[in-house]
């Protein structure tokens, strides 16, 4: 596997500790998977279409279901997307915003792949 | 110096004429201050009862606390406005805020009318008006088995359905001798209460209740002609009663039956003193809907701001669903223009009452009554606001399309440029034509961002899609039914696509004929469509599968899944009964009897899913596809092996059936059934197929729907034999396997397809497409290659392998809670 790094804003400003949560072959292709560290539970996304990888909460705030990692990917206008399989509402792997209009929106996490491992960039 | 405006009252009417003020741009000029006696901000009141069917009362709020900050809006909830000093331009809340004011507006809207019977205040006695209200309702229907409505018109028979929905034996009770006195006339309302009536819900008329009876709580009602009807709760929806007692505190004038007096400008006898919405009287007229006052805001907003706009009596024609069933009155419905006369249309098979009073002439419309069927509605109101001339023959307007779908288009083109058509956002014909011209607007998503056209009650959407796509034929564009953004084909066209180009996988699709990287409407469809075709194994395209498909099991709340396995024609032996509970018992899953005649378990972990199924395969089982749009069930009565009036085995058929579609991927679900004769036990008639024995063989139903919008199958073939019958269902699911859009039934597949079931007879049984011989070997091909998948998983470690909730651990979600219930587990409720 090479190695890569998706760049992000909030690394930049602010200073992240990574955390290894597992290895890239866990989570299938264009497909999530949910990992728990620090007694949270993170959804990671392997977003294969683009190369990319995301992580987010595992918790939809609709109904406060521990479900994202289990939804399934896309993009709208070429934003990728997550669809909550409950009610299919949509967020932003970016931004972590609702794309279906609701207020509520999700937190996103930094990401990057060193060898065959995957980490999540937590703030301090 | 801005001018300071308070607005009393934050219902529907108070928030928008916050949003029309804003609007103006303005804002510079105000400064706004909201007080709401709710302790929530404005919500959807119209739409109150979608509460019951999920809707959080987040949904429905109009705007978010953070609207009113960003538009510098002071709003101040669970405060009402308690006292005005019109002189000195002041107002003190209930709280003790005192705030000075330029313009004052009262937007207090109304409470629930409640006739004085004596007991009105015990326990189990409520109205049906806030969010609050039906929390209360919901926590008491818990304990109760029983409900009375009281109010048979719009308001009660709304109530009357969250009554039913929420399981209580239910019970309309009006004082009028006929339900909706004031939208129908006799013939109309005596067809909506038979429809009511089906559904099981009691309706009594000429009814005045006496007394309210029971100890603290209410036990039983009794009306005033000595009847006693025990009930153990009741919502009174009898009407509405202007909240107008701000206004007489303050000596404004009011109406004799209440409502604060306003002219033509929404000014009350005080001029900086405004009434808006429900509370205000125009013309000793009450409007209780939502468009009419969101009309008087309109006027408020430019009577502050300078602007010359006056408010006329209102159009009150409305269109609802009450209990399911289409109920439509405008203009003159009881014809009482003189020299008007009459055309009804009555079904009373199918429940459908139509009426329509015109002039003397022919030539115009005065208004009409529709019930059971409304699909007309909106060209019938804009041919009757707009003074359109009437056709040489009136009533084709009113019966609908016998004359082709041409002249809905031609009704359409008629209408005058300034023609309303979204009545709630007063938005015209020529807002909607000319936002496709010059703005570019193809579809519904960007008109109702353009202009807000159908966000209101919604009523309007069917007559702007029609509108929108006239207008781009118009303009030579192509309308076309496209999937998503990434394919801009119809499921027909991908269908083909798939099979002529050998696509067996989503990434081949997007590369050769889409776009992006695909959505949650365009991945579930392409796998149905390639399953389909080539039939593979569905976990071989598990990105693509909705999370039901996606582990094989349906998610419920909470996050576990059910698991359902297949029990064909509903046949089972004790040995198989007893593994089902072991089985259950292990893994402390909750059961319960399917409708269709199966056993479904719940509250399996996902990593326990491979385990179960394990054990249930090892016992002779087989995966139901209760998780897929895919042949569920086929039902059975016992027929001919035991019933005494059964003609033929139908549990042997319907087992022979089940089996022979068992796992086949289709645009939706699939049901069917079959009856040992034509007393129908197994409900052959609701299925998408269903087949009822006969002396001398079968007969085929097809395209029937239970579900929310219920609708019976129609007789396909009578008197066929085994072979034949097998022989068309083949043609048949294959053809709307290859034809229908994405998600629709097979009943919907038929209503969409022009020429009906005569056409579907031709192609199906006349072969007059010539395709019956491929549509036989494609189903062959599907029966051939039919596997069991959760046999795949379970012998398969790499697939096992899916089927746990962390990657980084073996354990399962710490946050799944349950609670007992009946000596059963269910989850916890979601928050
Ligand atoms: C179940 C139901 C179904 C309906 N269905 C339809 C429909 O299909 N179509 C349709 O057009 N209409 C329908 N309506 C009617 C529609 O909801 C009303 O016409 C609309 O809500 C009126 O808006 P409003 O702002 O005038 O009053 P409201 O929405 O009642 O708002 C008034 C607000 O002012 C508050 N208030 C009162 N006094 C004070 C005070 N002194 N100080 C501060 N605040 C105060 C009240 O608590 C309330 O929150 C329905 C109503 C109900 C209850
Ligand atoms: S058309 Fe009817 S009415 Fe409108 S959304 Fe618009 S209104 Fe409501
Ligand atoms: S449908 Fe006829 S055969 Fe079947 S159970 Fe009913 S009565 Fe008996
Ligand atoms: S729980 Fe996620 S959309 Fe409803």
């Amino acid at each position: 596997m090479e190695e890569k790094e998706m760049p992000n804003p909030i690394e930049q400003l602010q200073k992240v500790s990574w955390i290894k949560a597992c290895t890239t072959d866990s989570i299938p292709e264009n497909e999530g998977g949910c990992v728990m560290i620090k007694g949270k539970q993170i959804a990671i996304f392997n977003f294969t279409k683009t190369g990319e990888w995301f992580a987010t909460d595992n918790q939809c705030p609709h109904k406060m279901q521990m479900i994202l990692s289990r939804g399934m990917l896309g993009d709208q206008a070429g934003e990728p997307k997550v669809a909550c399989p409950y009610h299919k509402k949509t967020f932003s792997l970016n931004t972590g915003e609702c794309m279906s209009g609701e207020e509520y929106s999700i937190q996103t996490y930094p990401v990057k792949i060193e060898k065959n491992e995957v980490f999540i960039g937590l703030r301090d | 110096m801005k001018q300071k405006i308070v607005v009393a009252g934050n219902g529907m009417v108070g928030y928008k004429f916050c949003e029309k003020l804003i609007a103006k741009n303005e804002l510079a000029r105000y400064e706004i201050t909201v007080f709401g006696e709710e302790p929530r901000p404005a919500y959807d009141r119209v739409h109150l009862s979608a509460y019951f069917e999920g809707k959080t009362a987040e949904e429905l709020t109009m705007a978010p606390l953070d609207w009113y900050a960003a538009h510098n809006i002071q709003l101040v909830l669970g405060d009402p406005v308690s006292f005005i000093n019109p002189v000195n331009k002041t107002i003190t809340s209930m709280k003790g805020v005192v705030v000075s004011y330029d313009k004052l507006i009262l937007a207090t809207g109304s409470a629930a009318f409640v006739p004085p019977i004596p007991g009105s205040e015990k326990d189990g006695v409520f109205v049906y008006r806030t969010i609050e209200d039906l929390d209360l309702i919901m926590d008491y229907s818990k304990k109760a088995r029983k409900g009375a409505v009281i109010g048979g018109g719009l308001l009660g028979l709304e109530a009357a359905k969250a009554v039913a929905d929420l399981g209580l034996e239910t019970h309309v009770i009006e004082f009028a001798p006929r339900l909706m006195p004031r939208q129908l006339d006799e013939a109309g309302a005596v067809i909506l209460k038979d429809k009511i009536e089906e559904l099981g819900i009691t309706v009594h008329l000429s009814k005045g209740t006496a007394s309210i009876d029971g100890e603290n709580a209410i036990k039983a009602l009794t009306f005033t002609d000595g009847v006693v009807l025990d009930v153990d709760m009741l919502v009174i929806s009898a009407g509405i009663k202007p909240r107008d007692e701000l206004a007489v505190k303050t000596g404004l004038a009011v109406g004799k039956r209440g409502g604060i007096v306003v002219n033509e400008y929404m000014q009350t006898s005080d001029p900086n003193i405004y009434a808006i919405g429900e509370c205000a009287l125009f013309q000793e007229m009450i409007y209780g809907l939502v468009a009419p006052g969101y009309e008087m805001a309109e006027v408020a907003v430019a009577h502050i701001a300078g602007i010359e706009r006056t408010f006329a009596p209102y159009d009150m024609s409305t269109k609802l669903k009450l209990l399911g069933v289409d109920v439509a009155s405008y203009g003159d419905c009881y014809g009482t223009t003189p020299q008007s006369k009459t055309i009804v249309f009555e079904d009373k098979v199918k429940g459908i009452y139509k009426r329509m009073n015109i002039s003397e002439d022919g030539k115009t419309l005065y208004g009409g009554i529709l019930v059971g069927e409304a699909e007309n509605y909106n060209m019938l109101l804009q041919t009757f606001k707009n003074g359109i001339v009437l056709p040489p023959n009136p009533e084709d307007l009113m019966l609908g399309s016998r004359g082709g779908s041409d002249s809905s288009a031609n009704g359409l083109s008629m209408l005058p440029d300034e023609a309303l058509i979204c009545s709630c956002e007063g938005v015209s014909k020529g807002d909607i034509c000319g936002a496709v011209r010059e703005l570019n607007i193809t579809d519904m998503a960007g008109m109702k961002a353009c202009n807000k056209a159908g966000t209101g009650c919604g009523g309007c959407v069917p007559l702007v899609k029609d509108l929108i796509n006239d207008t781009m034929k118009s303009l030579g564009k192509v309308v076309k039914t496209v999937l998503c953004e990434h394919f801009a084909y119809s499921r027909q066209e991908l269908y083909d696509i798939v099979k002529i180009q050998e696509i067996k996988t989503f990434d081949q699709a997007l590369d050769q004929v889409g776009k992006g990287c695909g959505c949650e409407v365009c991945k579930p469809a392409i796998a149905s469509i390639l399953s389909s075709t080539w039939n593979e194994m569905i976990l071989k395209h598990a990105p693509l599968q909705d999370t039901n498909d996606k582990f094989l099991a349906n998610i419920q709340k909470g996050g576990t899944y059910s698991v359902v396995p297949r029990i064909p024609g509903g046949e089972i032996t004790p040995d198989k009964l007893i593994v089902i509970g072991s089985v259950a018992k292990k893994y402390n899953l909750y059961t319960k009897i399917t409708g269709g005649q199966r056993i479904d378990m719940f509250g399996a972990h996902v990593h326990e899913l491979p385990d179960i199924w394990e054990e249930l395969i090892n016992a002779g089982f087989e995966s139901g596809h209760a998780y897929g749009k895919a042949l569920r069930t086929v039902k059975s009565c016992v027929g001919s092996t035991w019933c005494r009036f059964g003609l033929h085995d139908s549990v042997g058929f319907a087992i022979r059936i089940e089996e022979r579609y068992r796992g086949l991927r289709a645009p939706h679900k699939l049901k069917s059934a079959v009856s040992g004769c034509v007393r129908e036990c197994a409900e052959a008639k609701s299925k998408d197929f269903g087949i009822i024995a006969t002396e001398k063989g079968w007969n085929l139903f097809v395209c029937g729907n239970g579900g929310s919008n219920p609708q019976h199958a129609l007789l396909f073939a009578s008197d066929i034999d085994e072979a034949t019958c097998i022989k068309y269902i083949d043609r048949f699911l294959m053809f709307y396997m290859k034809t229908a859009e994405p998600l629709s039934r097979t009943a919907t597949w038929l209503n969409k397809m022009e020429g009906g079931i005569n056409y579907l007879k031709e192609v199906v049984i006349e072969d007059s497409l010539g395709i019956c011989d491929q549509l036989e070997r494609e189903m062959q091909f599907m029966v051939d290659t039919y596997a069991c998948e959760w046999a795949e998983v379970v012998n398969n470690p790499e697939l096992r392998k899916r089927f746990k909730h962390f990657v980084n651990s073996d354990e399962a979600d710490p946050t799944v809670a349950f609670k007992t219930e009946r000596e059963q587990k269910f989850p916890v409720d979601w928050k």
